[in-house]
């Protein structure tokens, strides 16, 4: 048994207290090669099987499109959209050139006259529609977590309010997007009048929708987080009399945080799925609509494109992920605890 | 008559049950002097701890009450510092930390920050980990988690220090080394300690008086020793002292003779 073995089999917690001369490791190329097929070889022939899988199945199905697309055709059409998105954007720059010329000309000939920038009105890309899907599901997790939160710490501080919201939050959380939507897009469409608005109404409807959906399991987690700190560091907050603000600062919200973090990111999952049913009915210019746009639009290449946007979908819903476990890794002080 | 420093009177406490409410106290009255060091000793439920949070302001009695200073006792506070028996630091916050977290809420006004950071690094000396102060829980052994509570206890500069079996968790070795601090600062600081402990070694070795209790329900006081033996003591030297021993004697007898366990009496 080497060295490296032995230092791995003690765990990282109990790694930190050997010496450093211990901790330096020798590499070993066969479990350097080991760990490589392992990490990296094993899904990537995973996915292959996958992807193999699916070409087979899929010249099988005809549907009224033609045959079901396989990943070939997919790809072909997820580089078609890249080069659709290169040349719109390259027409609105050449939009804009225009302008600028024609204003420059104007002013040439008559410094005072007045001139104006209109902004490009063309159709939105395939990447635009994933910016305003990631900026609008954004929207509705942030508000949610500006809600949940604080709920969650009072209700986990006090029983009488835990027993008055527990009911209206275990009503609340089964309900689907599709049913809070025409309430949300009525209730926006009465409410959110301006003439000037900043935001689209679409894309206010689906961020509540959002917001609606995906703040049940944050309160339900930071309650439980809250409730089940430790007697004793409550105890030692009562010796100290700390007031209020000092106990949730510094003993509550720390000690809640694990399980605060759980709830987000379950939370944010959710607020991801909500959201592409809430774009396809809102019709917020995103990955929702876009789907949408395509199944309506039924030509040959629609399958293959909603496929792509069905790839775009679970990989952004993964990245997203992936970076609240990152955040969570951030603000953990439960260095034993491992996260995934 | 001087009023004493600590009394607590005819304590009688019930706690709410389904059915009866359950008498763990039953009419505890006791004394205690500035600087004096008293151990309280039982077997496991018999309202040791119960009696160190009605002291400590976390329990209220139910009827008798407790006074310090001549004033009565009803909510926790820092001048009844708490030592707890698992520590209790918090787990994201470093030993330093901790420590700052007592002293800024006992001497907000008093002390200016320099004089804070100056009696915390003072407080972390006392107890021999001034040099791990910027470790977190996580990365200190059980010994010097527990330093860190004293010190965090120290801190509050409280007029009772209560300890509730501080070392019983704690291996044998470590627990030694502890006591023999903890006489060190008791010597140096003269605090009037109140400590809950299993240990009969250790309640003859540090205290002045060992209050030995009956087992519960109703719990009272059974027996008092005072301890005569000089200060500052030495475990090794008392081991062979007759007094230490008849002492030590005194306590077993009380605990396996008189009081013995519930379940022993039962068989």
């Amino acid at each position: 048994m080497n060295t490296r073995v032995l230092v791995d089999g003690l765990g990282s917690s109990m790694r930190r207290w050997l010496p450093r001369r211990q901790r330096t490791k020798k590499i070993n190329w066969n479990d350097q090669f080991r760990l490589f097929v392992q990490k990296l070889g094993i899904p990537l022939i995973a996915i292959g099987l996958f992807l193999g899988l699916w070409s087979a199945i899929a010249v099988q199905i005809e549907t009224s499109l033609g045959t079901l697309p396989g990943p070939a055709t997919v790809w072909q059409q997820s580089v078609g959209l890249y080069e659709e998105h290169v040349e719109l954007r390259e027409r609105e720059a050449a939009f804009y050139e225009r302008q600028q010329q024609r204003n420059a000309a104007i002013l040439a000939s008559d410094p005072d006259a007045e001139v104006s920038l209109y902004a490009y009105s063309g159709k939105a890309s395939f990447f635009d529609q994933i910016v305003t899907s990631i900026i609008t599901v954004a929207t509705g997790f942030i508000l949610a977590s500006l809600i949940a939160i604080p709920v969650g710490i009072i209700c986990g501080l006090s029983q009488t309010l835990y027993a008055a919201m527990n009911p209206l939050v275990q009503i609340f959380k089964p309900i689907s997007p599709l049913a809070w939507l025409p309430i949300v897009t009525i209730i926006v469409s009465a409410v959110y009048i301006s003439d000037d608005p900043l935001f689209d109404k679409s894309f206010v409807t689906s961020a509540i929708t959002v917001m609606l959906c995906c703040m049940w399991p944050t309160i339900i987690n930071t309650t439980v987080g809250v409730s089940s700190i430790d007697r004793d560091l409550l105890n030692v907050s009562r010796v100290l009399r700390l007031g209020w603000f000092t106990k949730v600062t510094k003993i509550v919200l720390p000690s809640a945080i694990p399980m605060m973090f759980a709830g987000l990111r379950v939370s944010l999952g959710i607020g991801w799925m909500v959201l592409i049913a809430a774009e396809m009915l809102a019709q917020n210019p995103g990955l929702g609509k876009f789907v949408w746009d395509e199944f309506q639009n039924g030509s040959s290449n629609s399958m293959a494109r909603i496929m792509v946007a069905v790839i775009a979908i679970g990989l952004i819903g993964f990245l997203l992920d992936r970076f609240m476990l990152m955040l969570q890794r951030a603000v953990s002080w439960d260095r034993t605890a491992t996260l995934r | 008559m001087p009023i004493p420093h600590l009394e607590l009177s005819q304590v009688t406490i019930d706690f709410p049950t389904p059915d009866d409410p359950f008498r763990a106290l039953e009419e505890v009255s006791l004394s205690i002097n500035k600087g004096e060091f008293v151990s309280l000793i039982g077997h496991s439920g018999c309202g040791k701890s119960t009696v160190l949070n009605i002291v400590a302001g976390l329990h209220e009695a139910t009827s008798g009450g407790v006074l310090l200073d001549g004033r009565e006792v009803n909510a926790p506070g820092p001048e009844r510092a708490v030592v707890f028996q698992n520590h209790s630091l918090l787990p994201w916050l470093t030993a330093y930390d901790n420590v700052e977290l007592a002293v800024k809420q006992v001497f907000r006004g008093s002390k200016s920050k320099r004089e804070r950071h100056d009696w915390i690094r003072r407080n972390l000396r006392l107890v021999h980990m001034e040099h791990a102060m910027h470790k977190r829980p996580d990365e200190l052994s059980g010994g010097m988690k527990q330093r860190v509570g004293i010190a965090r206890a120290l801190a509050m500069e409280p007029k009772v220090l209560l300890m509730d079996e501080p070392f019983g968790a704690l291996d044998a070795l470590t627990r030694a080394h502890m006591q023999d601090s903890l006489i060190e600062i008791q010597q140096r600081l003269n605090n009037t300690v109140i400590m809950i402990t299993h240990d009969v070694d250790e309640a003859v070795l540090l205290s002045d008086r060992i209050v030995m209790m009956t087992n519960g329900p109703a719990a009272r006081i059974g027996q008092i020793l005072d301890i005569d033996l000089p200060k500052p003591r030495n475990r090794v030297a008392l081991a062979d002292n007759s007094q230490y021993n008849a002492c030590r004697a005194e306590v077993l007898r009380f605990l396996y003779e008189r009081q013995r366990q519930p379940q022993e009496r039962a068989a």
